[in-house]
């Protein structure tokens, strides 16, 4: 799986592609927290528009991250989720507790 | 109901199986009369069954067996049996309802989301012997369904 990051100010951009399951939690989760912590981030967008597949091995990582943004009182959001990946998302009620954008944009104006 | 097809296969319970695996349940179930969404939703039921017998039943050990047998009947319905030989389940009823997990660390949404993506769902597990899971889905064409 291809990962981009990206700093905007105290924002940690991550961009995922390809399908997110056991294989690749462990290493996104490891590599997001490095990141979080070296880079000193509060807040947490995670962009989606090129991740093919999410199961509940992928949604561990996303709410346990958001479990930890949270503790610093940061902020995360999830941005351009394919209708596919949006459907979970809605279905573990991870959207009601992360808010969904169509686009990173948006998501950096809140 | 007819058996039209069937396909068995096994592999090694490593986390770079559960694609391979969905995406050859994937594959097989495009035979049915069914949408690309739900070819998604067989995918995804797939990888939490795999998912299931490589961390809960094996422990995350990666040189044990894990069984997939799908068979169609019919045209329209699809049975998926994902069998392991792993640690099993002591409390089925438990590891089945929603937000429970064994792993504080995971969500517990394995068993949700294979109930909601399919129409009957049936778990078989003896401590120290394994688990199978049985998933069943019909897909009726619309005519059919409000006929």
């Amino acid at each position: 799986m291809d990962i981009e990051l990206k700093m905007i100010r105290n924002t940690l951009i991550i961009r995922l592609k390809g399908e997110f399951d056991l294989l690749k939690a462990e290493k996104i989760r490891r590599l997001i927290d490095e990141k979080l912590q070296d880079k000193q981030a509060r807040n947490l967008i995670l962009n989606l528009e090129k991740v093919s597949f999410v199961d509940s091995s992928g949604l561990g990582v996303i709410i346990g991250r958001y479990k930890k943004i949270q503790e610093k009182e940061g902020s995360m959001y999830i941005v351009g989720a394919q209708p596919v990946v949006e459907k979970i998302l809605t279905l573990s009620g991870i959207n009601k507790l992360i808010p969904l954008f169509k686009n990173e944009q948006e998501a950096l104006k809140i | 109901m007819g058996i039209k097809n069937f396909v068995h296969f096994e592999f090694q319970s490593l986390p770079e199986n559960v694609s391979f695996a969905r995406a050859c349940v994937g594959a097989f179930a495009s035979q049915l009369d069914c949408t690309l969404d739900d070819i998604e939703e067989v995918k995804l039921v797939v990888s939490e069954a795999v998912s299931n017998s490589i961390i809960h039943g094996y422990q995350n050990k990666t040189n044990q067996k894990i069984e997939i047998t799908v068979t169609i009947y019919d045209d329209q319905t699809l049975e998926m049996m994902i069998k392991d030989y792993g640690i099993g389940i002591e409390d089925i009823e438990q590891a089945m309802q929603a937000n429970y997990s064994s792993d504080a660390a995971r969500m517990g949404l394995g068993f949700t989301f294979m109930q909601s993506f399919t129409d009957e769902m049936e778990v078989l597990s003896k401590p120290g012997e394994g688990t199978s899971v049985r998933l069943k889905r019909s897909f009726f064409k619309e005519s059919e369904a409000f006929a």
